[in-house]
C-alpha cells in the first residue's frame, strides 16, 4: 500500500495536482503505518481506527463546492492530547482525565475542520505537558524513531515522533518552555512556537497560563508555513490573543536572508553544550554566512535565571489550573470514599491517586510559592526577573533582526536516563525556555545528525508577531544546507 | 462600662446582565438546575474566560454613583480554594487593582446626615450553589449561578449601630436601584450582606477583635444579628472576657449567632494575577459618558422635592426612597400641580396600601392619570376624603378608574344643600332625645346626630355640610321655643 504520510502537505494538498487522493485511501494508509510501526514507537494515544476511516468518509461525501475552500484538504493531522475536540477523548495523558470527552472543539480544532484535514487522534505527551522527555505519560513513553531506547523529548514527544516516523503529516503540540522545539530537535522535524497570543488557546488544556502556546509540528519550513496560516488570529473566545492581521505564511517564505543580522547570544554557547550539537550548529552558521547574512556576537545577560524563574512562575500557574482536577465534574473519581469526611476525602484520594509524581511535584511547588509569606520571594520576584529576560531581548533586537542558537545542549538521551533527576531533565529546556517567558516566536528545524546519526536542531528567535522572517531564514536554509535527510528505519 | 460599636459592611451584589460575567451564557435566577451553562462557567479544562463589558459599564456606574474613583488600569486574580459549588476550584476576584476605590453614601440618622465611607468596589464572579438532600445523604450541585458578575462593596468601619448599618443598607439599596443595575432581590441571592462587627471602651482608640457575622438573608436579620452580636460581645467584655476573633453564622430560627470558624482556620488563597484575562484599561471617555448616563440620586431628587415641591425633609425621603415612587410623584404633579396634596396621599393611603399588602409600589397597578383624577374628584368634592379611601384600594388592586369605581358604588358625594338638611330633618325628628342634650349645652352631641346623617346618606353626605345644615336647623329651633 502507499504510504501517502510520507508525503508532505504541500506536496499531498497540491492545488495543481490533477486527481485530488480520496481521504479514505489516505485513512487506511494511515491505519497501515499505525500497525507497521506504531506498537514500537508509541506516538499515538487514542487512535480510534473507525472514527479516523468515518472522518475521511465524511470528507469524501463533501460535495466539490464545500471543497473549494478547503486550505489543507484530506491533510492528515494529529493533535496534542491536550487539545480539545468535541467528543473525542482528551486526557491529557493523565488518569485524571480518564475517559474525558470535551463537549467543545478548540478554537484550533475548528479552524482545522474548516481547512478540510482528517483528523487523526491524539499524540503521547508527557502528562499535562509536566516534562521534557514524554516519560510522564500516563500511557507509558513515546520512543524515538531514529533510536527506540532513547526519548523522543518532551512534551509534545509523541507529536514529533509521529511526523518523524511518518505515521502523520501535520500535528498540532503546545509548547510552554520548549515542548514544541525541544521534541522537534530531538526528532529531526520542524516545530514552531508562535508569538505568545499569535494562536488562540481556548481549548488547550493550561499547564502555564501566561506561557503556553499552540503551534505546527511538521516534516519541513512550507508546511509549518501552511499550518500556521490555518491556526493562527484573533479568537474572541481568548482574551489573550492578538488581534493583529494573519499574513500569508506561505507567501513569504522565498525572500533572501542577505543582510540579514543573526545574533549568536554568547550565554548559550557555554560548556555543557554537546560537542556533536556544536560542531553542527556551527556548520549551520557558515551556510547563513554563505547566504550573505550579517553574524555578530550578542548577550542575554538574564539567560542563567530563564530556568529557575520559568519553573516558579509555570508550576505557581499550573497549581492554579490543575485545581480543577478534583474528581466532581469530569474524569476519574475515587469512588469508596470514607463517610465521615465524604467530600475532602474523595477529592484527596482522586488527586493522589490520579496525578504522576511530576504533577504533584509541580503542583507543590507553584502552591508553595504563591503561597502567603513566600509570593514576594519566589512568584513575585520571577516576574521581575521574567521583566528582565523581556528586557534583554528588545535590547538584543536593536541590534539583530533574529537570534541564532542550539534547540537543545544534547541529542535524545536514554528513556530513564534522567527521571530520578528533575533538575538535570529540567535543563533540557534551558535554550527553549527564554522565549515563552518573552512571548517572543521561535523555531526548531533540523540541522544534522551527531556520531550515533540522532538529530540535531536549530532554533531561530524573532521579535513579537516575526514569524514570517523565521520561516523565510528557516527555508532558506533547509533549501540551502546541503546535508541529506535521513529517515528513521523501523 | 460603655461600648463603642463598630460595623463594617461587605455587600455581594449580583449586577443584572443579559449574560454571566466571564461567558454568553443567559446570567438569570429561576432556571432548571444546570440549564444556563457552558464550558467557561463550568470551568472545564481548556476553556478561558472573556469579560462581558455590559457587566464592566454597570459595575463603573454603580462606582460612580457611589462616589468612588475609577481605576485606570484594573486586573482580575485569582483567589484559590477547593469548593465543590466553584468548578475551578478558584474565583476570578480583583485583589490589588479594584475597579474602584475611596468612595462614600452619605445616609440619614437621628443625627443628622452621616458619611459612610466606601473602602472599594471590585469585580468577580459568583459560585455555584449546593443543595443538601435534608435527612439524605446526598447533595446536589446547581451551578447556574456559577460566573454570575458580583460587585463587591466594602465599607469602611464608619458604622456606629445596627440602626445604622439598616440605614446604610436601606439608602444603598436605594442608590442601587436608582442606577437599575441589579434587582437586589435578598431571597434570591442578588444581595447578600456580611458584617464585621467590634466593640470598644467608650472613648478609647482603635478597634476591638472583630468578628464577621455571615448567613443574615434580610435587613431585619442584619439587624437583629448585629444587636445580638453587640449584646454578646459587650456582656463578655463587662464580664472581663476577651473576644476571640472569629467567622459567626446568623441561626434566623433561634435568633442567636452560632460559631462557624476561628482565625486559626483562615484560608490562604493565595491570589496572583489571572494569566488568562489581560490588564484592563478602562477609557476616561467611557467613564465621563458612563456618569453623564447616572440618573438623579436620591438624596439630589429629595432635596429638589424639598426645594420645588416645599414639601418636609421627612416626606420628600419617604418618596424618593423608592424611585417608582418618585418617578410617580413628578409625573402626577405635571398633570395636576397640587405637590403638597400629591405628596400625601402617596404618603399616606398609598403607602399604607404598599405595607398592608406587604408589596412594593412597581407591583401595583396604578398610574398617574387615573391617580390625579381620583384627588380631582376630591378636590371637588364629588367624594369625601373617606370615601376616597376605599376608591383608592378598589383603584390600586382592580385597576378601575375612580370614576368607574364612584359610579359603581353610588359613592357620589351628597354637596346638595337642600337634601342634606331634609336628612337633618329628618335625623332631628328621630332623635329627640340627643337633640335635647344638644340644646341643653351637649355640644358633642352633634357628632352623633352627624354620623347619623351620614349612615342614613350611605355615607354619601358632605359631612362638614350635614353639620352645617344641623346647627341651621337646632339654632332655628331653638329660637323658636
Amino acid at each position: 500500500m502507499n504510504n501517502f504520510c510520507k508525503l508532505s502537505a504541500h506536496e499531498l494538498a497540491d492545488p495543481t495536482a490533477e486527481n485530488k487522493i480520496k481521504a479514505a485511501d489516505i485513512a487506511s494508509s494511515v491505519i497501515s503505518r499505525y500497525d507497521e510501526v506504531d506498537s514500537r514507537v508509541s506516538g499515538f494515544v487514542n487512535f480510534d481506527k473507525g472514527a479516523v476511516t468515518d472522518r475521511a468518509a465524511r470528507l469524501d461525501n463533501l460535495d466539490e463546492s464545500c471543497r473549494q475552500g478547503f486550505s489543507l484538504p484530506n491533510v492528515p493531522v494529529v493533535l496534542k492530547d491536550n487539545i480539545c475536540v468535541k467528543g473525542e477523548l482528551t486526557t491529557c495523558a493523565s488518569k485524571i482525565l480518564q475517559g474525558f470527552k470535551p463537549p467543545y472543539d478548540a478554537t484550533v480544532v475548528s479552524r482545522l475542520k474548516s481547512a478540510g484535514v482528517l483528523l487523526l487522534g491524539k499524540s503521547n505527551m508527557d502528562e499535562f505537558a509536566f516534562g521534557s522527555s514524554c516519560e510522564t505519560s500516563c500511557y507509558g513513553p513515546t520512543k524515538n524513531p531514529y533510536d527506540l531506547e532513547r526519548i523522543p523529548g518532551g512534551s509534545s514527544g509523541g507529536a514529533a515522533a509521529l511526523i518523524a516516523s511518518d505515521q502523520a503529516i501535520l500535528a498540532l503540540g503546545s509548547d510552554t518552555g520548549g515542548s514544541i522545539r525541544q521534541p522537534a530537535a530531538l526528532c529531526g522535524v520542524v516545530g514552531l512556537k508562535p508569538t505568545y497570543g499569535r494562536v488562540s488557546r481556548y481549548g488547550l488544556i493550561a499547564f502555564g497560563s501566561s506561557l503556553d502556546q499552540i503551534g505546527p509540528i511538521t516534516k519541513d519550513v512550507r508546511d509549518c508555513a501552511m499550518l500556521l496560516s490555518v491556526i493562527a488570529g484573533y479568537d474572541k473566545l481568548d482574551s489573550t490573543s492578538a488581534d493583529v492581521p494573519v499574513p500569508d505564511y506561505t507567501k513569504s517564505l522565498m525572500g533572501a536572508v542577505k543582510g540579514m543580522r543573526i545574533g549568536l547570544p554568547k550565554e548559550y554557547f557555554i560548556q555543557g553544550l554537546d560537542k556533536g550539537v556544536k560542531a553542527k550548529i556551527d556548520e549551520a552558521i557558515s551556510v547563513y554566512k554563505g547566504l550573505g547574512a550579517d553574524i555578530r556576537q550578542i548577550s542575554l545577560p538574564h539567560t542563567e535565571y530563564a530556568v529557575s524563574c520559568y519553573y516558579i512562575i509555570g508550576c505557581s500557574e499550573a497549581s492554579s489550573n490543575m485545581a480543577r482536577f478534583d474528581g466532581m465534574q469530569y474524569g476519574y473519581r475515587y469512588q469508596e470514599a470514607n463517610k465521615k469526611y465524604a467530600l475532602i476525602d474523595m477529592c484527596m484520594r482522586t488527586r493522589g491517586e490520579a496525578f504522576g509524581l511530576e504533577a504533584k511535584r509541580r503542583i507543590i511547588l507553584g502552591t508553595y510559592s504563591l503561597s502567603s509569606g513566600y509570593y514576594d520571594a519566589y512568584y513575585l520576584k520571577a516576574c521581575k526577573v521574567r521583566a528582565l529576560i523581556k528586557a534583554d531581548f528588545d535590547k538584543a533586537f536593536n541590534e539583530c533582526d533574529m537570534i541564532l542558537t542550539p534547540t537543545t545542549p544534547t541529542t535524545a538521551f536514554k528513556i530513564g536516563e534522567k527521571i530520578e533527576d528533575p533538575l538535570a531533565m529540567y535543563l533540557s529546556d534551558i535554550f527553549t525556555i527564554p522565549s515563552n517567558l518573552a512571548g517572543i516566536p521561535a523555531i526548531s528545524l533540523p540541522c544534522g545528525y551527531d556520531e550515533r546519526g540522532l538529530p540535531i536542531g536549530m532554533q531561530l528567535m524573532a521579535r513579537h508577531f516575526e514569524e514570517e522572517k523565521l520561516l523565510r531564514a528557516a527555508y532558506s536554509y533547509e533549501q540551502n544546507a546541503g546535508w541529506k535527510k535521513v529517515k528513521p528505519v523501523l | 462600662m460603655k461600648y463603642t460599636t463598630i460595623i463594617g459592611l461587605e455587600i455581594h451584589l449580583q449586577i443584572s446582565t443579559r449574560t454571566k460575567a466571564f461567558c454568553s451564557c443567559e446570567n438569570g435566577f429561576g432556571k432548571e438546575p444546570n440549564t444556563s451553562v457552558c464550558p467557561v462557567c463550568l470551568g472545564m479544562p481548556g476553556s478561558l474566560p472573556v469579560l462581558n463589558r455590559q457587566y464592566l459599564y454597570r459595575a463603573v456606574k454603580t462606582a460612580l454613583a457611589l462616589n468612588c474613583e475609577v481605576a485606570r488600569r484594573m486586573k482580575f486574580d485569582r483567589k484559590n480554594y477547593f469548593y465543590p459549588d466553584l468548578p475551578k476550584n478558584y474565583q476570578i476576584s480583583q485583589y490589588d487593582m479594584p475597579l474602584s476605590q475611596n468612595g462614600f453614601l452619605e445616609i440619614m440618622t437621628t443625627g443628622g446626615i452621616k458619611k459612610i465611607g466606601i473602602t472599594r468596589a471590585h469585580m468577580e464572579e459568583d459560585a455555584g450553589k449546593l443543595i443538601h438532600d435534608e435527612g439524605g445523604s446526598s447533595s446536589f450541585i446547581d451551578l447556574n449561578r456559577a460566573g454570575t458578575p458580583l460587585l463587591e462593596i466594602v465599607s469602611e468601619p464608619d458604622i456606629s449601630s445596627p440602626d445604622e448599618a439598616y440605614t446604610y443598607l436601606k439608602t444603598l439599596k436605594s442608590v442601587l436601584e436608582y442606577l437599575d443595575v441589579s434587582d437586589c432581590n435578598m431571597e434570591e441571592g442578588s444581595l447578600r450582606c456580611d458584617a464585621n462587627i467590634s466593640l470598644m471602651p467608650a472613648g478609647e482608640k482603635g478597634l476591638g477583635t472583630k468578628v464577621e457575622l455571615k448567613n443574615m438573608n434580610s435587613f431585619k436579620a442584619i439587624r437583629q444579628g448585629l444587636e445580638y452580636e453587640q449584646d454578646r460581645q459587650a456582656k463578655i467584655l463587662s464580664s472581663g472576657g476577651v473576644i476571640v476573633q472569629q467567622t459567626r453564622l446568623w441561626n434566623e430560627k433561634k435568633k442567636i449567632t452560632e460559631l462557624m470558624r476561628t482565625k486559626e482556620e483562615a484560608h490562604d488563597y493565595r491570589y496572583f494575577p489571572d494569566p488568562d484575562l489581560n490588564d484592563f484599561i478602562i477609557e476616561r471617555d467611557t467613564v465621563l459618558m458612563l456618569k453623564k448616563s447616572l440618573p438623579e440620586m436620591p438624596r439630589a431628587k429629595m432635596n429638589r422635592f424639598v426645594k420645588e415641591y416645599n414639601l418636609s425633609e421627612y416626606d420628600a425621603c419617604l418618596l424618593t426612597s423608592d424611585r417608582r415612587m418618585a418617578d410617580f410623584m413628578e409625573e402626577s404633579v405635571k398633570l395636576y400641580p397640587k405637590p403638597k396634596v400629591i405628596a400625601n396621599w402617596l404618603t399616606g393611603g398609598v403607602q399604607a396600601y404598599l405595607n398592608e399588602h406587604n408589596c412594593r409600589f412597581s407591583q401595583i397597578a396604578i398610574n398617574a392619570g387615573m391617580f390625579v383624577d381620583m384627588i380631582r374628584l376630591i378636590d371637588s368634592k364629588l367624594i369625601s376624603n373617606n370615601m376616597a379611601k376605599d376608591v383608592l384600594e378598589e383603584m390600586i388592586s382592580s385597576g378601575v378608574p375612580a370614576k368607574d369605581i364612584v359610579k359603581k358604588k353610588g359613592f357620589l358625594q351628597i354637596t346638595d344643600k337642600t337634601a342634606i338638611e331634609s336628612i337633618a330633618a329628618d335625623v332631628l325628628q328621630s332623635n329627640p332625645k340627643v337633640k335635647e342634650d344638644y340644646l341643653s349645652g351637649k355640644k358633642n352631641a352633634l357628632g352623633f346626630l352627624i354620623g347619623q346623617i351620614m349612615k342614613k346618606s350611605q355615607g354619601k353626605a358632605d359631612p362638614v355640610m350635614a353639620g352645617q345644615a344641623l346647627k341651621k336647623l337646632l339654632e332655628a329651633g331653638h329660637e323658636g321655643v
